[in-house]
């Protein structure tokens, strides 16, 4: 049929939110609402040895001895509290809720409110930290053979800082308590994450808390696991008030107190012949987890698992670390480890070209992964490893070769990057989700039942073009159910680039499954005779698809979509700053269900990395955030995004609907290595980010200086 | 957390007369027009205002237009306090006499900033990264105040007495700027976080004629105006003669969006850019 799939057909969600009709958490109302707002500590260290409240009893104030069930925030580890019992380890870390039926009652509630604290020193060097909330060990070959075969050893160290997801809707959820249950509406990637957590801290059974997503005004992984802790204060007020609580957090709030990406230290060794290929590499990467585990060790593992990009090495050992801080909990952010690893490969390779006097596109030629080679995990790649395929049509597309000999030795450079990204749950982690999607047929067509939310990202529209296709059906008779847990079955989480290809999947299999029952009965007529009908799919994995979590070997994705951005900037001599000029952005995704939106993701996410590369710079002072402001924490305006060309190649994934794998994260791995290599070309040494104009001042080496320093 | 609505107070005076007189019975109320810092402070609760005069309606305050003060004395460009931004860009005579102004007043903030926010906002604001206070440093500017009873001018240069203060009484309006004739050519650079939506890390703004005038912002508690600077290239200094006072003039620090190493090494290059474009 192929009627919806690859069209750009109108977004589902496009009407409600342009007209303003579309209901954000903040519009939500319910009778006898409360106001709720949380108070933090002010200290990174220590434990509260006493509270001082000075509040009139027309506020309702709760600490953890207001929770009825178990007070830990259900993730992975249950270490982090959901309001602190006296130990304190960062900043903002949250100790008491106050609710108020006045909203502005609750302004400046925080002065109101003191704890003695008996204070402990603070730690904030991850290198430092005696708690490691995870570590990971990958080895393949023998390393040492790998290095004795070598001419000479290439070492460099990388460091990668916070970045902040900024959706532009700030956290937010309303508690509504009912008899012996409580609901949860907010702005959140993840239900049934919500709703597991809510269970824990409630103490109420399952089928007693519903979690229900109001519209949600991006996530980019924040709402991955902070709404659960969110979602659990609201909850704790409604319940000790017996009234709906609202708590929405402003921007400074948002800023402070919840998580951002891990900064990351990543060290190479590697091992290379004369002739540039790559024969051992040792990679030791460190992950600043913040104060509590939340998502630490998964992020550690994508990042480990993408530490030696796209290239083949048969000897290898990579070592990781997730080490604990005092600072507010690091957490999911699109990419998810591989961005900071990817920028340390990447960046190591173009130092590595410059030391065995290679141009870095011939060195990324010489080891690119072929199909058939294997990763690092000892995953053997299929047909569709598209790392060559990228590289040359980035490479034709942005002119690089002319650009980077006439660029030589000019205030203008240009620099690449290839890159990959795992679609879907790392190793066993999608048969452990087992995930479920459910498509029930209308008179008029067909609802799609699942718990994979719309972000903005496209969910609803793109979900219902598979379905469409796959019953045969027009686009416009496909609906969508809001995600509600008392009405859609669990498919996981909206995280890891795994919607499409794995829930799309599911759904397409369901599709397919209801499209048999129909038989040549339209929808209407097999809905007249046999009313409303439900089929739901389960998660399966690929035939022979094998992940050992001991060992950290074999298959660690279903399928990996590949990348490669070619970076053309500016240096302006007299202040440093760094003007890109145009990236070209090559992708090779398996197949653009919708290609605008695909596009979408490809441009937004190129330039949330060049923001990673430049702009965006978390300022911790004291475990603190100083510029928790939108005036001072700098994301890319529009003129600061360069012309970004996308160019989308598909090579189906066999066991993707229609052959698509994952968009959404990919495309923030790429722009920070490619940045920092056409500095490089301009004879910056930069090998932290972002790259300030502050630190490029601090970078300039001449070429030369380079060669010989490289062999260190 | 923001400030409370319900706990602030708002006097709006329909004439400059009533306006004055209301500050001369209540010094205390704080003087706003475009509110584009206002409403910041107040909103992270680092303001500690809580009554204030609105001063938006004075269309009386807001003209740009050449005038003679003195009989004898050349016409000025004056501003009035209310001109905003984009009433600046707008100005044909603006860009004639002040075309570094012009320069200014397009990188401020976007443009619903460039909308609301005023030059009479800017000075009264004192803040050391104010992007418009280089300019009118550079420019020998005077600052027009009122007070129900009188009137007085303060050169550019004697404004500001520290950091976020001036010699404004807390009963006078700024009513004005004025500016005299530039002779020579104008050039302005500001240095931000980003090309929009920023704040200054550094910028200058320098004159070059019989006179060189030179004034930098962000490098200091208040506008520096780099006399010893300017006078070394009046007299025929070479450039690093210069570039070595004016790392004496200034006392840049580090803060959020910028280091005190950077600012150093910056304005020493800008002012070896102001020299080169404006042979």
């Amino acid at each position: 049929m192929g009627r919806a799939v690859g069209t750009s057909v109108r977004r589902m969600d496009g009407d409600d939110k342009v007209t303003g009709a579309a209901k954000y958490v903040d519009d939500l109302s319910f009778p006898d609402m409360l106001f709720g707002a949380t108070i933090r500590s002010t200290i990174s260290c220590g434990e509260i040895v006493n509270t001082h409240i000075g509040l009139p009893p027309e506020f309702v104030v709760a600490d953890h001895r207001d929770i009825p069930g178990a007070n830990h925030v259900a993730l992975i580890d249950p270490d982090q509290p959901c309001l602190a019992e006296g130990p304190i380890r960062h900043y903002a870390e949250p100790v008491l809720l106050v609710a108020h039926a006045d909203r502005r009652a609750l302004f400046g509630v925080e002065a109101r409110i003191r704890f003695d604290y008996r204070e402990r020193t603070p730690n904030y060097d991850p290198e430092r930290s005696d708690t490691c909330f995870k570590q990971i060990a990958i080895d393949k070959g023998d390393l040492a053979r790998g290095f004795g075969d070598a001419d000479t050893v290439i070492e460099g160290e990388y460091r990668t800082g916070h970045q902040e997801q900024l959706y532009i809707e700030p956290n937010g959820v309303i508690a509504v308590p009912g008899d012996g249950q409580i609901t949860v509406y907010g702005s959140l990637q993840c239900p049934y994450y919500v709703h597991k957590a809510l269970v824990v801290v409630t103490g109420l059974a399952p089928a007693r808390v519903r979690v229900v997503q109001a519209e949600t005004g991006g996530g980019f992984g924040g709402k991955e696991e902070y709404p659960s802790m969110l979602a659990c204060h609201a909850a704790i007020l409604a319940i000790k008030s017996g009234r709906p609580v609202k708590m929405i957090y402003d921007r400074v709030e948002d800023l402070l107190a919840t998580t951002k990406r891990h900064p990351s230290v990543v060290r190479h060794r590697t091992g290379v012949t004369r002739d540039g290929r790559m024969t051992a590499m040792d990679i030791d990467v460190v992950m600043d987890g913040g104060g509590y585990a939340t998502l630490s060790a998964v992020v550690l593992s994508r990042g480990v698992i993408h530490a030696a990009g796209p290239y083949r090495c048969d000897h290898l050992r990579i070592r990781g670390r997730a080490m604990m801080t005092n600072t507010p909990p690091n957490g999911a952010f699109r990419g998810f480890g591989a961005p900071q690893t990817q920028f340390a490969i990447e960046a190591h390779i173009d130092r590595m070209a410059g030391a065995l006097g290679l141009d870095p596109l011939r060195l990324r030629e010489i080891n690119a992964l072929r199909p058939g080679d294997t990763t690092a995990t000892g995953q053997t790649l299929g047909k569709d490893a598209s790392a060559l395929p990228v590289l040359r049509e980035a490479v034709k597309r942005s002119g690089y070769k002319q650009k980077r000999r006439a660029w030589q030795g000019t205030n203008r450079g240009i620099g690449l990057s290839l890159f990959f990204h795992g679609s879907g749950f790392t190793g066993a982690g999608e048969v452990k989700l087992a995930s479920k999607a459910s498509l029930e047929l209308t008179a008029t067509g067909a609802r799609i039942l699942v718990a994979s939310t719309e972000i903005g990202q496209g969910t609803r529209t793109m979900l219902a073009q598979i379905v469409a296709d796959a019953m045969a059906l027009p686009y416009s008779s496909i609906e969508v159910h809001a995600a509600d847990t008392d009405a859609v079955p669990d498919s996981g989480p909206t995280v890891a680039s795994r919607t499409c290809m794995i829930v799309g999947k599911l759904l397409e299999r369901c599709a397919r499954d209801l499209r048999r029952k129909l038989g040549k009965l339209t929808p209407a007529e097999y809905f007249t005779r046999h009313g409303a009908v439900v089929v739901t799919a389960q998660y399966e994995p690929p035939p022979g698809q094998v992940w050992d979590d001991q060992r950290y070997a074999g298959d660690a994705y279903g399928s990996y979509a590949w990348g490669c951005n070619v970076v053309e900037l500016e240096v302006d001599p007299v202040t440093f700053e760094i003007t890109p000029t145009h990236v070209t952005a090559v992708a090779e995704i398996g197949r653009a269900i919708h290609p605008v939106m695909a596009e979408g993701q490809i441009q937004g996410g190129t330039a949330q990395g060049i923001g990673y590369a430049l702009l965006e710079e978390v300022v911790m002072r004291d475990g603190r955030m100083a510029n928790a402001q939108l005036t001072n924490y700098i994301i890319p305006t529009p003129m600061d995004a360069p012309l970004i060309d996308v160019a989308m190649i598909e090579r189906p994934y066999a066991h993707g609907p229609f052959g698509a794998k994952g968009v959404g994260e990919m495309p923030i791995d790429g722009p920070a290595p490619a940045v920092v290599n056409a500095l490089r070309h301009c004879g910056f040494d930069v090998r932290a980010i972002p790259a300030t104009p502050e630190r490029l001042m601090a970078g300039k080496l001449k070429v030369e200086e380079l060669a010989v320093e490289s062999f260190s | 957390m923001p400030a409370g609505a319900s706990a602030l107070s708002l006097a709006r005076p329909r004439t400059l007369k009533a306006a004055l007189a209301l500050l001369a019975e209540d010094p205390e109320l704080m003087p706003i027009a475009g509110c584009t810092d206002v409403f910041v402070g107040l909103h992270f609760g680092t303001s500690g205002q809580r009554r204030f005069i609105d001063l938006w309606g004075l269309d009386e305050l807001r003209g740009i237009a050449l005038v003679r003060p003195e009989p004898s004395e050349a016409p000025v460009l004056r501003i009035g306090a209310l001109a905003t931004y984009t009433d600046i860009i707008a100005s044909a005579l603006v860009r004639r006499r002040l075309p570094m102004l012009v320069a200014a007043a397009r990188e401020i903030g976007g443009a619903q900033i460039q909308n609301r926010g005023t030059l009479g906002g800017n000075v009264a604001n004192a803040s050391p990264a104010g992007d418009t206070l280089p300019v009118l440093a550079a420019a020998n500017a005077r600052i027009v105040l009122r007070s129900a009873g009188a009137e007085r001018r303060v050169a550019m240069g004697e404004y500001y007495t520290g950091y976020r203060t001036s010699v404004r009484q807390a009963h006078e309006l700024i009513t004005a700027v004025e500016i005299p004739p530039v002779a020579g050519r104008q050039w302005w650079r500001k240095v931000g976080t980003r090309k929009a939506q920023a704040i200054s890390k550094i910028m200058m703004a320098g004159v070059r004629g019989p006179v060189v005038r030179i004034a930098i912002g962000s490098v200091a508690p208040t506008v520096v105006v780099a006399d010893k600077t300017a006078r070394c290239l009046s007299a025929g200094g070479t450039l690093a003669e210069a570039q070595a006072l004016l790392g004496d003039e200034i006392t840049p620090i580090d803060d959020v969006r910028s280091t005190r190493e950077y600012r150093h090494q910056v304005a020493q290059n800008l002012l070896a850019q102001f020299w080169r474009e404006t042979e």
